[in-house]
């Protein structure tokens, strides 16, 4: 009986223990001691910071060592969407959010509207003003208020394969309508599919849709209970018809992308154009397109355009630096989001192997930028030819303060486009009125 | 003896009573110490979230406006909510198919296991069940690899005969690829179970049948189907819950299946999105409140038709 007795209260402790042990781990985000780069100056104050570009560690090496002030724990929890669902959770939690949080612009007003992000201006704004254009600094800001530091954009473009283009004897299409031509030259002489509309990029389209002229949506910072919304207008029914069109005919394919199967089939000659950002070259490095015989292969045109009179260049991605308000020190924060891959260095290795278009000015005005022949495209001069004009001639968007319900709204309505079930245009009707719906119910005055 | 015992008593019988009174509170303190961990980590862990869930869906949270209360408004949207619906639909017409199918497989199987001794009678339960010792994330990737158009084996075996392979990934054949993976998964444990209750039939009844000149069909149609009956429907209401809350298998799959799936294709990927990337806890709450009154009904009804087998539950 004693022996049992003391068994039990063991066991009874040891329980007890484990749930205190259990309730000690959630310190999550904020967390210095797990960081996936190793801090070498232990006795400064740590920053915390999630980020995904493929160079990050490198970057966070090269700020930690030029920085006798501060250092920054990196953790990668993911690319895009699953970071932004992790942020999202910390900001309903009220913890576990980073300090610093690397965000794409269209995403800041989603996070802003919730006060999950601090006003840099305050912090130094003024040193660094000038290191970037008027038109990226108005990518991350709200109203007067600046919710981010730039580091890339995604000026787009229609990347290509040239072995393709020989094979079949078409030369870059400058329009769309040329691009359906030679999309349907391609598969009648037994050629791959011409590109890919994929639902799980909802913000490909998104841009096309503005190049032809959409505004999605209006939006005063003075006036936050009112939003303005325009899914429908024969701009986007237009561009949704015509990708529908081109997936209906078979001239393209209706694959995710970013998914191994579509990577194996750019390896495989499968697309021959990829319409998409500066940045794609990188990512397509990084999951083995382009190498060994196929080096070389791949080629840059610029975005093929409604009405060739008056083009319209368009962006999608590009990524900024924002302080969280869960920040304990948002100063220090602010200082990491203003140095981080902001050094020579760091900006050097990001646009030599393609993984960002840099909106720093210095690097962005270095020749060296300007004239690199890149390896990726056989040594054409894409960046002059075609990613700074477009990065030139961007004219800003306005992005809503749902992103992410409009994305995953649209991406519903790509998939039904894509199993034939609905138009383009009755997929752009049931995306405003799905839209404008959760705008009211979020409290919105829809305009 | 009886005097002396009614002598003493008011005295002996006090004693008893305290010593007794001693016991008793030990043991009733000891109870609860036994107890005890099993209901810290009950309450802590499954009590606790139920309450906060439910008090959540009781609750609307506006990116304009902020919180409010607004008591059942919110189950009444997920009641009208064609996506919660049409999430519902597709659960239940799946466990229609995929229930029986699993059930009749795994039966077969532990019939067949039962029947037959042979050297291979191990081996063929351990392979069997192995599918189920795969966790189902590593499960749902390799099969999405094996339907996949660009790099699985479907394409190379049929374009050997000059055919297209279907598409268990499109629109049209998803219904099947889920089918297969959940029933490739779970057939093997549910084979175990039933295996197992196979086992705890007295043999002398099997004697005793083929004395009566009952032939091998009609003892396992006639004493072992029913006499495992139990855990028959023990399995049936295992998969019923299981395959109302679907969640794993598809949102894995969704990644690879270009649109097929959407964020709403399972009532339980509908409550994930509301709640973890959309930030509306309160809906998510209640989408998962409804769903489980969904199961609850769902497994009474079937638990009220067939109350006349069951002996547990």
């Amino acid at each position: 009986m004693k022996r049992k007795q003391i068994l039990a209260t063991v066991a009874m402790l040891a329980a007890g223990a484990g749930l205190a042990a259990c309730s000690d781990g959630g310190g999550g985000g904020s967390d210095a001691s797990n960081c996936t780069n190793t801090i070498t100056k232990k006795d400064l104050p740590a920053v915390t910071m999630w980020g995904w570009y493929p160079n990050m560690q490198l970057v966070v090496d090269n700020f930690n060592k030029q920085n006798d002030e501060v250092q920054v724990c990196w953790t990668n929890v993911g690319q895009g969407g699953d970071e932004y669902d992790k942020f999202q959770t910390a900001i309903s939690a009220g913890t576990g959010a980073p300090d610093v949080i690397m965000v794409e612009a269209d995403r800041i007003p989603t996070f802003q509207i919730q006060g999950a992000l601090v006003d840099i201006k305050q912090y130094g704004f003024d040193a660094v003003k000038a290191n970037y254009s008027e038109g990226a600094w108005k990518d991350v800001s709200v109203g007067d208020a600046v919710y981010g530091v730039p580091v890339d954009g995604g000026p787009m473009g229609m990347i290509y394969r040239k072995d393709i283009f020989d094979k079949y004897k078409i030369t870059p299409p400058k329009t769309w309508a040329e691009y359906e031509q030679a999309a349907q030259k391609v598969k009648d002489a037994g050629g791959p599919l011409f590109g890919d509309l994929g639902a799980n990029v909802p913000a490909v389209l998104m841009a096309l849709q503005i190049q032809k002229g959409a505004t999605p949506f209006t939006f005063d910072p003075a006036q936050p209970n009112a939003i303005g919304v325009k899914l429908n207008d024969q701009a986007s029914k237009d561009v949704l018809d015509y990708w529908g069109g081109l997936a209906k005919k078979g001239l393209v394919g209706t694959q995710n992308q970013f998914t191994p199967e579509y990577i194996s089939g750019v390896i495989n000659g499968d697309y021959a154009t990829y319409i998409s950002a500066a940045w794609a070259p990188g990512y397509l490095t990084g999951a083995g397109v382009g190498k060994g015989q196929d080096t070389g292969k791949f080629a840059v045109a610029p975005l093929p355009q409604w009405d060739p009179a008056n083009p319209v260049q368009v962006n999608w991605g590009g990524s900024a630096f924002s302080v969280t308000k869960q920040a304990k020190k948002p100063e220090l924060a602010a200082k990491v989001a203003y140095g981080l891959y902001a050094d020579k260095e760091s900006l050097t290795d990001g646009w030599t192997n393609q993984i960002i278009f840099p909106l720093n000015l210095t690097a962005l005005k270095d020749p060296a930028f300007v004239d690199l022949k890149v390896a990726f495209f056989g040594g054409q001069q894409a960046n002059k030819e075609v990613y700074v004009p477009a990065a030139d001639a961007y004219q800003g968007v306005q992005y809503a303060p749902f992103g992410q319900y409009y994305l995953d709204a649209m991406e519903k309505q790509v998939s039904e486009i894509i199993k034939g079930s609905v138009t383009g245009s009755q997929a752009a009707d049931r995306l405003q009125e799905d839209v404008t719906k959760y705008a009211k119910e979020q409290g919105f005055t829809v305009q | 003896m009886t005097l002396l015992t009614q002598k003493r008593a008011p005295r002996a019988q006090k004693e008893t009573h305290r010593i007794r009174g001693k016991v008793h509170l030990r043991e009733y303190l000891m109870g609860w110490l036994f107890v005890g961990p099993f209901g810290i980590v009950f309450l802590a862990f499954l009590i606790a979230p139920l309450a906060y869930a439910l008090y959540l869906s009781l609750f609307q949270k506006k990116l304009i406006g902020g919180t409010s209360f607004v008591l059942f408004d919110n189950y009444v949207k997920a009641f009208t909510d064609p996506s919660f619906l049409s999430g519902v639909w597709f659960v239940f017409r799946f466990s229609l198919v995929a229930i029986p199918l699993q059930i009749v497989i795994a039966l077969a199987m532990a019939l067949i296991l039962d029947a037959v001794t042979t050297r291979f009678t191990r081996f063929s339960r351990l392979l069997i069940f192995l599918p189920y010792a795969i966790p189902t994330v590593i499960g749902a990737v390799m099969w999405g690899f094996l339907y996949s158009k660009g790099f699985g084996p479907l394409t190379d075996i049929f374009g050997l005969f000059g055919a297209t392979a279907p598409d268990f990934l499109g629109s049209n054949l998803i219904f099947y690829g889920l089918l297969n993976v959940v029933t490739w998964q779970w057939a093997g444990y549910y084979m175990i179970i039933l295996y197992a209750a196979l086992q705890g039939v007295d043999p002398s009844l099997y004697e005793a049948a083929r004395m009566d000149g009952a032939g091998r069909w009609q003892i396992a149609l006639r004493i072992k189907i029913p006499l495992i009956a139990p855990a028959l429907i023990l399995i049936l209401v295992f998969s019923l819950i299981g395959t109302l809350q679907f969640f794993n298998e598809p949102q894995i799959l969704r990644y690879l299946a270009a649109g097929t799936i959407g964020t709403d294709f399972t009532p339980n990927m509908y409550a994930y999105q509301q709640a973890f990337s959309l930030a509306n806890f309160n809906y998510g709450s209640t989408i998962s409140f409804a769903l489980g009154g969904v199961v609850f009904i769902c497994v009474y009804a079937f638990l009220f038709f067939t109350r006349k087998r069951r002996s547990f539950l």
